[in-house]
C-alpha cells in the first residue's frame, strides 16, 4: 500500500488508463496548462501532450457535447467539470444525449464517456457552488453514478469508469483532494462498479454514507464508540448500480439504520435507501430508518449558517440515538 | 380610452397581418442557383438519375407516411422534410460515404439518403422491431451508424456539439473524414450552436455546420425569431461561411463539394446557410396559420424535384416515359414498405430492457 492524496489517486487512475489506451483523452477547464484547477491532472500535459490533454473554454454544454460526439465516434473521453455545479449547464448533453442515444437508436451507438469532477459543497461558496448532484443523476436510466470517499476507492473505481462502455458520472470533492489514504499498489488495480464496502464493522447500527459524508459518519462512529455504541459503516461507493445486498445484510445484523447524505432531502439518495430497506428488510428493523441530509434550503454563506446547514457528526449521533432509543 | 396602436408594446415582431400592400411575406430569400450544368459539376447522367430517384423516394415515402399517420397506423410526432430533399441528396452525393452526418428530428430524408431502406424507415415510423432503430426511436430517431448516419436528434440544437465531437474524433484519429451537422433555423438561437462554433474554430475541427433555413422555427418566421442574417453568425467566430440555394440540388452539390474539400484539406469548420422551404407544417398537428397559402405556392414553383425533372427532360437525359418508370418503381417500393411495416411485429416485450447498457446482463434499479 502507498499513501496517496485523493488527487494523486485520481491522477494515477487517469495516467494509467491513458497509458493503456490511446483512445482515452481528458478535456476540461484548466486541465492542461494550469495542471488542473485542483491539480488532479498535474503533469498529464507534459506526459501526453496537447492532443490528449485539452484545455476547453468555459463552455460546459459545448465541450460536453463534443465529448459525447467523440465517444460515439470511437474515442473514450474523460470530461472534467471544475465542479458538478457547473455541469448543470451541460445537462442536455448528459441527460438528453449521453444517457439516451444508444437506446433510441436500437443499440447502434455506444457511449464510453466519463464525466468527472468535484460534487457538493466545499465550504462557504454560496448557493450555486454547493449542491450534491449524485442522486439527481442516478434518477436517469443509462447513467452509472460513483461518488467515492477515499483515495483507494477513487483509484480503483475511476479506472473501472474509464474502461466502462457506458456513460459514467464520477464524483469527487474539493475538500477531499488533499486527504491522504492507503492506496493499493496492485498492478492495474480495479474496483468493480456497483460494489460497496463495509468500512467499519459494528453490531449496533448501520450507517450508510458515501462521498464526503463518509467522513462525517466516521467521526460520529468514533464518538459513538466512546459512548458504547458500535456502529457499522457501509460506503456504497457507487450510487448506481447500488449494492443493496450489502446494506441489507448489515441491517439484518444491526436491525437499525441511519442514512447520511449530502443532498437535499426530497427524493434523494437517503429517501431511496429508506424505501429499499423497508421493502427488503422490514422484518429486521427495530426502529424506523432515520436520515441526515441537508435541509430543504439553499447553501448560505455566513459561517454559522453554513455550519448549521451541512450535516455534521452531531446530527448523525442524534439520529443514531433515535434509532437505538437512547434519547 | 384605448391607446393608439403605435403606443402598443411589442416584443417579437408581428407575423401575418402585417403585410404591406398585399405583398407576400417570404420566409427566406433564395439566392441564385448555380448556372453550371451537370458535366462541369462532375456529375454523370447516372448520378442525375440516382439523384432524381432518391429525391422522389424521399418525397413519396413521406407522403405515404403522412397518409398512414392520418389513418392512425402509428403515433408520436411526424415532422416532414418535403420541399427540402435537394439538401440531403446534394450533400450525400457530394460527401464521401464515410463522412459523418448527423441531423435533427426532421430526419427521414437523411436516413433514406444514407441507406436506411424504405422498409426499415417505414417500420421505424410504425414502431416495429424491423425498423432501423428497432422501433425504439420512431420518426425522430432514424439512424444507421454503419453508414455514418448518426441519427436524428430531438432537442433543438442539442446535436450541434455532438456533430463537433464526431469531427473531433476524426481529427484525433487523423482518418481524413469530416462531419456534417444539419439543423433548422430555430436552432441558431440556441447557446449550443454558439459554444460549438467557438470551440470548432478554436480547435480546427473538420466540421461543416449547416442550417437548413426553411423560414420557420416551428410556427415562428425566421424574421420573428432571429436578428440579422443567420449566415453572419459565422463572422463572430471567424468561421468561413456561405449562403446556398437549397431548392436546387446542383447548387447544394456544388457548395458541398467545394466546402467539404476545404474542410478536409485545412481541418477547419465551415458554416453554410442553405435556404429552403418546408411545404408541410412543423409536425402533423400544425394548422399553419402563421403563413399564407400564396407564400407556400411561391416556393412550390421552385420545387427541387420538378426542377431536376425539367433539367433531365430538357437535356434529353431521360424521356417522360423513363421518368414515369422511375416514379412507378419508387411508388411501388414505398407501397411495399408500408405493407412491410404493417405486417412486421412490434418489438418483443423483452426489448424494453435491451440496448440500455453495453453489457449483456445490465443492472436495472427497481
Amino acid at each position: 500500500m502507498a499513501e496517496l492524496q485523493f488527487r494523486e489517486a485520481i491522477r494515477e487512475a487517469i495516467d494509467e488508463e491513458m497509458a493503456r489506451e490511446e483512445k482515452v483523452f481528458i478535456m476540461g477547464e484548466e486541465v492542461a496548462e494550469y495542471n488542473g484547477a485542483y491539480k488532479a491532472t498535474e503533469g498529464l500535459l507534459d506526459k501526453y501532450g496537447y492532443k490528449r490533454v485539452i484545455d476547453t473554454p468555459i463552455s460546459e454544454l459545448g465541450f460536453s457535447g463534443i465529448g459525447v460526439g467523440a465517444a460515439m465516434n470511437g474515442l473514450r473521453p474523460i470530461v472534467e467539470f471544475m465542479t458538478f455545479n457547473f455541469a448543470v449547464l451541460a445537462l442536455d448533453q448528459i441527460i438528453n444525449h449521453a444517457s439516451k442515444a444508444g437506446y433510441m437508436t436500437g443499440g447502434q451507438i455506444s457511449m464510453p464517456i466519463v464525466f468527472r469532477g468535484p460534487n457538493a459543497s466545499a465550504g462557504q461558496l454560496g448557493a450555486t457552488h454547493s449542491v450534491a448532484y449524485d442522486s439527481m443523476y442516478a434518477q436517469f436510466p443509462g447513467l452509472k453514478v460513483i461518488y467515492t470517499s477515499e483515495p483507494d476507492d477513487a483509484k480503483g473505481l475511476l479506472k473501472s469508469a474509464i474502461r466502462d462502455d457506458n456513460p459514467v458520472i464520477f464524483m469527487e470533492s474539493e475538500q477531499m483532494y488533499g486527504m491522504k489514504g492507503e492506496v493499493s499498489e496492485e498492478e492495474d488495480y480495479i474496483i468493480p462498479i456497483g460494489k460497496g464496502k463495509v468500512k467499519r464493522e459494528g453490531s449496533d447500527v448501520t450507517i450508510v454514507a458515501h462521498g464526503k459524508m463518509y467522513h462525517v459518519a466516521k467521526k460520529a462512529a468514533a464518538q459513538l464508540e466512546k459512548d458504547g455504541v458500535d456502529a457499522e459503516i457501509i460506503d456504497p461507493r457507487t450510487v448506481k448500480p447500488l449494492d443493496l445486498p450489502l446494506i441489507v445484510e448489515s441491517i439484518k445484523k444491526t436491525n437499525r439504520c441511519v442514512v447520511v447524505d449530502e443532498a437535499h432531502p426530497f427524493a434523494g439518495f437517503a429517501a431511496e435507501i429508506g424505501f429499499l430497506i423497508q421493502r427488503e428488510a422490514f422484518d429486521y428493523l427495530d426502529a424506523p430508518v432515520q436520515r441526515v441530509t441537508l435541509p430543504d434550503v439553499n447553501a448560505p454563506f455566513a459561517k454559522n449558517l453554513f455550519d448549521a446547514w451541512l450535516p455534521d457528526a452531531k446530527q448523525v449521533i442524534d439520529a443514531v440515538n433515535q434509532v437505538t432509543y437512547r434519547n | 380610452m384605448a391607446k393608439k396602436k403605435k403606443d402598443e408594446i411589442n416584443f417579437a415582431p408581428r407575423g401575418i397581418g402585417d403585410e404591406k400592400d398585399g405583398a407576400v411575406q417570404k420566409g427566406v430569400d433564395l439566392p441564385s442557383p448555380t448556372r453550371k450544368k451537370h458535366k462541369s459539376l462532375g456529375l454523370s447522367e447516372d448520378d442525375l438519375k440516382a439523384m432524381y430517384e432518391q429525391m422522389y423516394l424521399q418525397r413519396r415515402f413521406e407522403e405515404r407516411a403522412m397518409q398512414q399517420y392520418q389513418k392512425g397506423k402509428f403515433g408520436g410526432f411526424l415532422h416532414l422534410y418535403i420541399g427540402q430533399e435537394a439538401i440531403s441528396t446534394g450533400t450525400v452525393f457530394a460527401l464521401n460515404d464515410d463522412d459523418d452526418i448527423i441531423t435533427a428530428y426532421r430526419d427521414h430524408g437523411w436516413g433514406l439518403c444514407r441507406g436506411i431502406t424504405p422498409n426499415e424507415g417505414m417500420a421505424e415510423l410504425f414502431g416495429k422491431k424491423t425498423g432501423c432503430s428497432k422501433g425504439k426511436g420512431g420518426s425522430m430517431h432514424f439512424a444507421k451508424t454503419e453508414n455514418h448516419f448518426w441519427g436524428g436528434y430531438g432537442i433543438v440544437g442539442g446535436h450541434i456539439p455532438i456533430g463537433g465531437g464526431l469531427a473531433f474524433a476524426n481529427k484525433y484519429n487523423d482518418n481524413g473524414r469530416i462531419s456534417a451537422t444539419f439543423f433548422g433555423d430555430g436552432a441558431v438561437d440556441q447557446g449550443a450552436l454558439h459554444e460549438t462554433f467557438n470551440i470548432a474554430q478554436l480547435w480546427g475541427l473538420p466540421a461543416i455546420f449547416v442550417v437548413e433555413n426553411n423560414g420557420y422555427s416551428m410556427g415562428t418566421a425566421a424574421r420573428r425569431h432571429t436578428v440579422a442574417e443567420i449566415v453572419d453568425r459565422a463572422k463572430g467566430y471567424g468561421m468561413k461561411s456561405k449562403v446556398v440555394n437549397g431548392m436546387d440540388v446542383f447548387s447544394v452539390y456544388e457548395a458541398m463539394k467545394e466546402v467539404s474539400e476545404d474542410v478536409r484539406e485545412n481541418s477547419e469548420p465551415y458554416f453554410l446557410e442553405i435556404r429552403t422551404y418546408r411545404y408541410r407544417g412543423h409536425s402533423m398537428s400544425d394548422p399553419q396559420k402563421y403563413r399564407t397559402k400564396e407564400e407556400l405556392e411561391e416556393y412550390q414553383k421552385n420545387d427541387p424535384i420538378e426542377r431536376l425533372k425539367t433539367y433531365l427532360l430538357d437535356e434529353d437525359i431521360l424521356s417522360e416515359k423513363e421518368i414515369e418508370e422511375i416514379d412507378e418503381k419508387v411508388e411501388q417500393e414505398v407501397l411495399d414498405a408500408v405493407e412491410f411495416a404493417d405486417n412486421s411485429d412490434f418489438p418483443d416485450e423483452s426489448a424494453l430492457y435491451e440496448d440500455m447498457f453495453a453489457e449483456d446482463e445490465p443492472y436495472f434499479h427497481n
